[in-house]
């Protein structure tokens, strides 16, 4: 089959690889039909992240057709259409039955490597992403392994294209659960800092959430747009006015009750304190970006909350955490738990409440992967969400 | 993962005091040196290989700053007291005890009942290779030794308590003489703590090959991989890896 593989910084591949195949009673073979590109890709495009290997393949937003089930799979069959979450959940242990599904305790099999860099214990496996977070085969490829298939993937309803449910097992799950990690109440004002793809489904979601008003902020001017004419948000261009000032000013002196980070920092995490400088300095990391947190700790109102699902991945330099306890945040942050948001986005979706397309910027088939890659990255010809088709 | 470890001295005198330091001036501030140079080499490497290195740095820096290695505590060797690690202070009788704990989403009354069955425990302990019932008490227990050969044993029941605990021994003569105790206990909010506690007094002889995996963090290590497939057999009922999955050209 054909897959896309990492190779390096700035350099992916579309090889010809070996057909997966059921290795354990609960896997399902699922043969893509729709992949799409994440922001959280770039990082392992920019090389930044750790324990990626030459030849793993990528992509962890993926649906599909069943082809195969193991024989521990009751509840799916061969041409069922499903999407799948992004994370890897085994259905049984402490933290799957609380619907903490992206902690689960069983799915990481590297999760000596996480356990050594994060303290205490891993959390769950994810698609095509690092060996530290399982080293599974992704699903921007024809067909994909997909693990404990009785308890991730969901039937979609043959209504819906396949562009209208894709996002589900990722970025509209993970907006949604940003806003409702602020637990916003009647009157509220939300400030997004990040207006790509998780930040448009951010700004929706805390909308449909009854926040009063959105504020988007960004610096790409086609992004601002998306958010304004998509979400209906208010928004502020960061290259263009001081933030903090701008929010103050908006909201009555008091700053937005709650802030969203919907940017976040892969740092290359050592989980070593005494060299945290030097490796800092040894990745040339983009300093610029824990600068989004930062400026969200500052402008958010006495009370409010800091959600962050921005992924993070180290050790932060100099967060103003006295502000943070001088006004008494609360901070909410973690990988989505996609599997609690399957069913009930779905139906927002089915009832037509919100069309996840809107994002959808560029369409490519994966062969042209590679560019597509480039193009996201380089936010050349406006991009902002692709989805490639094997 | 809930786990804690200990590897402890001789096995029956790690009790208070246990935590002092065993390593020396000269060498904590080697190990900090080299630590740091090796975890910065690995991180720069930026591959998996290089993130392993540096997990290894770490812990070199660790043992620098707070003047503890578990592997010379494991095996009794002194050099913050002795002023040279020359050995001389190790015992005759090399003891290794190490000990590890597990949160499993199970019952004690499900964990008991398959850990007692003896013959499941090469399913999830990776150094067993066959485990054969004798009699109620007994067993005979295989193990792949590191030269591609196998050692054999004998061993017996020494305690149990039905759902709580199971204590076991090799008998006189094997090659490895062992202990080991498994304890299950229910934990605060479900589940079950699972303790394991395993005992080995290697005989001098079998150094080079035996002791490549009976000595502190190899053992430990191998005893948290087994604890990890056990929970992984006992809550999603079968084992987690990604072996044999497709991959592009490495």
């Amino acid at each position: 089959m054909k897959a896309v593989c990492w190779h390096g910084a700035g350099d992916v591949r579309v090889e010809t690889v070996p057909d997966p195949a059921i290795l354990y009673p609960r896997d399902a073979i699922i043969k893509v039909t729709s992949t799409a590109i994440c922001g959280s890709d770039l990082h392992l495009y920019d090389g930044v992240i750790p324990t990626m290997q030459k030849g793993d393949i990528l992509g962890h937003e993926f649906m599909g057709e069943v082809v195969e089930v193991g024989a521990a799979v009751k509840n799916l069959r061969k041409g069922d259409r499903v999407v799948v979450p992004f994370t890897i959940a085994c259905g049984h242990c402490h933290f799957c039955e609380r619907t903490l599904w992206s902690l689960c305790d069983n799915s990481n099999p590297n999760a000596w490597m996480a356990e050594k860099v994060y303290g205490s214990t891993s959390g769950s496996g994810l698609f095509g992403y690092s060996h530290l977070f399982g080293g599974y085969a992704g699903g921007q490829a024809e067909y994909v392994r997909v693990p404990f298939a009785d308890t991730g993937p969901m039937k979609v309803p043959e209504s819906l294209t396949d562009e209208q449910v894709l996002f589900l097992t990722d970025i509209f799950p993970t907006g949604y659960m940003a806003a409702e990690n602020c637990n916003i109440q009647p009157g509220d004002t939300v400030a997004v800092w990040g207006c790509g793809p998780v930040g448009q489904f951010a700004i929706k979601s805390a909308y449909m959430l009854g926040a009063d008003r959105v504020i988007g902020i960004d610096r790409h001017p086609k992004r601002l747009k998306m958010a304004k004419e998509q979400g209906g948000a208010e928004v502020l261009n960061l290259d263009e006015v001081e933030v903090g000032e701008a929010l103050k000013e908006m909201t009555g002196g008091w700053g937005p009750s709650h802030c969203i980070d919907a940017v976040g920092l892969e740092a290359h995490g050592s989980g070593i304190e005494g060299i945290y400088d030097n490796v800092m300095n040894a990745l040339k990391l983009e300093t610029d970006k824990p600068a989004a947190l930062r400026q969200a700790i500052v402008a958010c109102r006495k009370g409010g909350t800091v959600s962050i699902p921005g992924v993070y991945g180290g050790l932060l330099d100099k967060m103003p955490m006295g502000a943070a306890f001088a006004k008494g945040l609360t901070f909410k942050m973690g990988q989505t738990h996609v599997h609690r948001y399957l069913q009930p986005l779905l139906e927002r979706i089915v009832q037509g409440e919100l069309d996840p397309t809107f994002v959808i910027t560029h369409r490519l088939k994966l062969d042209d992967a590679p560019e597509g890659y480039r193009t996201f990255r380089d936010q050349k010809d406006d991009c902002i969400k692709v989805v490639l088709k094997p | 993962m809930a786990t804690s470890d200990s590897v402890g001295s001789r096995a029956g005198l790690s009790g208070p005091g246990t935590e002092e330091m065993n390593v020396g001036s000269t060498e904590r501030l080697i190990s900090m040196i080299s630590g740091s140079l090796v975890a910065f080499y690995g991180l720069s490497r930026n591959n998996l290989g290089g993130f392993a290195l540096a997990l290894l740095g770490g812990g070199l820096v660790l043992r620098g700053v707070t003047g503890k290695s578990i592997v010379y505590k494991a095996l009794d060797i002194d050099t913050a007291h002795s002023g040279r690690g020359d050995g001389r202070n190790l015992p005759d009788e090399r003891n290794v005890q190490i000990a590890k704990a597990v949160t499993v989403n199970r019952s004690p009354e499900d964990l008991y009942r398959f850990w007692r069955d003896f013959e499941n425990l090469p399913r999830f302990m990776g150094h067993l290779q066959s485990v054969q019932i004798v009699d109620e008490r007994r067993s005979r227990w295989a193990v792949k030794s590191p030269g591609g050969g196998t050692a054999e044993w004998l061993a017996e029941i020494v305690e149990e308590k039905e759902n709580e605990r199971i204590a076991w021994r090799s008998l006189e003569g094997s090659d490895v003489a062992n202990a080991g105790l498994v304890r299950f206990s229910p934990a605060p909010d479900g589940g079950t703590q699972v303790q394991v506690t395993i005992t080995y007094d290697p005989p001098a002889g079998k150094l080079g090959t035996v002791l490549a995996w009976f000595a502190g963090e190899e053992t430990s290590q191998q005893l948290y991989d087994d604890l990890r497939r056990f929970k992984q057999l006992m809550e999603a009922g079968e084992l987690i890896s990604t072996d044999g999955q497709p991959t592009g050209q490495r």
